[in-house]
């Protein structure tokens, strides 16, 4: 991080560091059910506490999402949501007051099929200041990197327990944050986690000055505080695409709609560290 | 002709690794395990065995002449892959993952399949090397083909029903990778075809060659010179880099790969990867893909459920860019009149993958010359089938 960054989630994690407190990252599939919803439940999530926020793009093949997120991707894609949709999502949140730093999650074909130039063209103009691409692994990375690199934008790596001697070469001109997988699986909601999962993380922290943060699996306040004391972000993903699910049923109707919207935010509240 | 794959498992600008990084430590793992016993000559002892007295290698190049004669007048040969045990070429991917996978000390192994005989080939090797075996199936498969659900349950494989995605061959493939990334500590992940990150298609090629190894030998000793043409089917691609690799450098050897056009290339009912599809990352590597524009993989459609899938080889696509093999489409109905030309002149029943590879030459026979020598990969046989092409044909005879 440099001291004349203007990231958004750089700043964010600054700050946060300035105040002794850990982020709370969530994630949503953009679309799911519908793109205004995503926009309504953007403002309760911000208004709940997140601190960065990962805006996933509905994928046919998500070979990294366990069956929540699948489930999500395949009801936003019914709504014919793409890539660009999700761009101009993140602008729309933004232009209705949001300051919450956003992520793109995406796969790579995603954006490979929209050309790099002109994905790196928009991205700034939509007020992303992160990437994730988790089915890009370092050694096919490098044209991404340099690219983000030139634009400013983080392209967050992910590490796994098993990354072992892989980490140091990952982290290595990695920026935004380190993004540590917490057991070897896909994303989805768990008890238990790698047993080796402090010592990974903390072998991560010793390679990289920048923030650590943990996801994959983590659904309850209580592991959000467990893994608060060891890490500088905490992701929670498939537990609020769930609840989102769990709802829909009242956001579909006018009368219920904020009553879910209000579930929503309520669960998030409970997660923050 | 520079060796591909290279260290980083790219077919020039195709192939690769693309996957989650959890998945990573298991793949490169897998290629140094490969890498090291491939080197060993007693890995292939062990494999050549087993493929000679297990399934009944080496399998007839056969003259099919009355095939031949009703064409024209080209001699055309047949790979009888369809003779092995199982009844295709799967079984020759299958044993020698399978031994690699004991090698490595794993007890159980995983499988996709989309009309199951990749499934059937693993749950029989599995049982025959004594491992615990899942094969992961598309819901509307194994509907499709409850025989071979029932053949694999019969051989003690346990069949995991997939519900995600479209609920075919694609997602059973999504849904094994998701399942070895958990369970990589005791499970080896046996792919089925030429795709997915390195070393697979690499690996899976190197086990297949033997397919083209076997022809290059008994032709010359049956017409003391190289075939002008070789066809062979293509989905994935396994069997048409098996047996195309041993003749890449053999520029006089015309290479066609033949794929599912389902109800033609212009309809959106097809598997022709090929003809329709744009580079795309798909399952692990960079290929011909059947996409949108915003990069979403398409559905494929073909009468073959081993042809159907959007995606293809990256060796393949390789091929095609370098123009060094040439690939065409084939649809349902061509695919098959030429599976029943084939069982009234020569006595064979073709699976209908196969049946696409022979449509081609069919499709090409007034072209062809009395010098001229065709080798066609007959990959499997179309007991499997018989059931849908009858219904196939009742449909269409009710149409």
């Amino acid at each position: 991080m440099t001291t004349e960054t203007t990231n958004r989630m750089d700043l964010v994690f600054r700050k946060l560091k300035a105040e002794g407190r850990t982020a709370l990252i969530p994630f949503l599939t953009v679309g799911d059910p519908d793109l205004e919803t995503t926009l309504a439940i953007i403002a309760e999530l911000e208004a709940a506490g997140a601190d960065i926020l990962e805006l996933g793009v509905p994928y046919s093949d998500p070979l990294a999402d366990g069956p929540v997120i699948q489930r999500a991707s395949t009801r936003a894609l019914r709504g014919q949501v793409n890539i660009r949709t999700c761009m101009e999502t993140a602008l729309k949140a933004r232009q209705a007051g949001s300051q919450l730093p956003f992520i793109l999650f995406t796969y790579y074909n995603p954006v490979l099929q929209m050309g790099l130039d002109n994905f790196f063209a928009e991205l700034d103009a939509h007020e992303i200041s992160g990437l994730i691409i988790p089915d890009l692994p370092i050694e096919e990375a490098e044209d991404m990197r340099s690219r983000s690199r030139a634009a400013g934008i983080n392209l967050v790596p992910l590490v796994a327990p098993t990354s072992s001697e892989r980490i140091a070469r990952i982290v290595n001109g990695a920026s935004g944050f380190v993004y540590c997988v917490s057991s070897l699986g896909v994303t989805g909601e768990r008890s238990s986690f790698h047993e080796g999962v402090d010592a990974f993380i903390q072998s991560v922290r010793e390679a990289t000055d920048l923030p650590v943060a943990v996801g994959f699996g983590i659904s309850t306040g209580e592991q959000v505080a467990r893994f608060a004391k060891i890490c500088d972000g905490v992701v929670v993903g498939s537990a609020i695409v769930r609840k989102v699910e769990d709802v829909i049923p009242l956001l579909d109707s006018p009368s219920t709609r904020q009553a879910g919207l209000l579930q929503i935010r309520e669960f998030v509240a409970q997660l923050k560290p | 002709m520079t060796q591909v794959p290279d260290q980083h498992g790219r077919f020039g600008s195709f192939g690769g690794r693309f996957v989650p990084e959890t998945l990573m430590n298991a793949l490169i793992e897998l290629e140094e395990a490969y890498r090291k016993h491939s080197a060993d000559p007693a890995f292939q002892e062990e494999i050549d065995y087993l493929l000679k007295q297990y399934s009944g290698r080496e399998t007839p190049l056969y003259y099919a002449e009355r095939l031949s004669k009703h064409l024209g007048e080209a001699k055309i040969y047949l790979k009888r892959e369809d003779l092995n045990h199982t009844g295709a070429h799967k079984i020759n991917n299958a044993i020698a993952q399978g031994i690699l996978a004991k090698k490595m000390g794993k007890t159980k192994v995983i499988a996709e399949t989309g009309a199951g005989q990749h499934g059937v080939a693993t749950a029989t090797v599995a049982a025959l090397l004594g491992m615990e075996c899942k094969v992961f199936m598309g819901e509307e498969d194994t509907r499709r083909q409850a025989l071979n659900v029932f053949r694999m349950k019969l051989l003690g494989a346990e069949v995991i029903p997939v519900t995600s995605g479209t609920r075919t061959l694609k997602d059973a493939g999504n849904e094994a990778l998701r399942y070895w990334v958990s369970h990589v500590d005791d499970t080896f992940y046996v792919l089925g075809s030429a795709v997915g990150p390195h070393p697979y298609p690499m690996m899976v090629r190197n086990f297949q060659r033997v397919i083209g190894d076997e022809t290059r030998r008994q032709i010359l000793e049956a017409e003391g010179r190289l075939p002008d043409l070789l066809v062979a089917a293509i989905g994935g691609g396994s069997n048409a880099i098996g047996m195309f690799y041993p003749f890449v450098e053999d520029e006089n050897v015309g290479l066609i790969g033949v794929e599912a056009a389902g109800k033609g290339v212009d309809t959106p009912y097809h598997a022709a990867t090929m003809s329709k599809g744009t580079h795309g990352v798909f399952q692990g590597s960079m290929s011909y893909l059947l996409q949108d524009e915003y990069g979403q993989v398409q559905e494929a459609h073909s009468i073959s459920a081993g042809l159907d899938y959007p995606g293809v080889g990256p060796e393949h696509s390789y091929l095609k860019d370098i123009k060094r093999a040439q690939y065409v489409p084939i649809t349902d109905a061509e695919a098959l009149d030429a599976l029943k030309l084939l069982c009234v002149t020569e006595g064979i029943i073709p699976a209908l993958e196969s049946a696409h590879a022979i449509a081609q030459v069919v499709k090409i026979a007034p072209t062809l010359t009395k010098d001229d020598i065709v080798v066609i990969c007959l990959s499997g046989r179309g007991d499997k089938d018989v059931e849908s092409i009858m219904a196939y044909t009742e449909g269409a005879e009710k149409a």
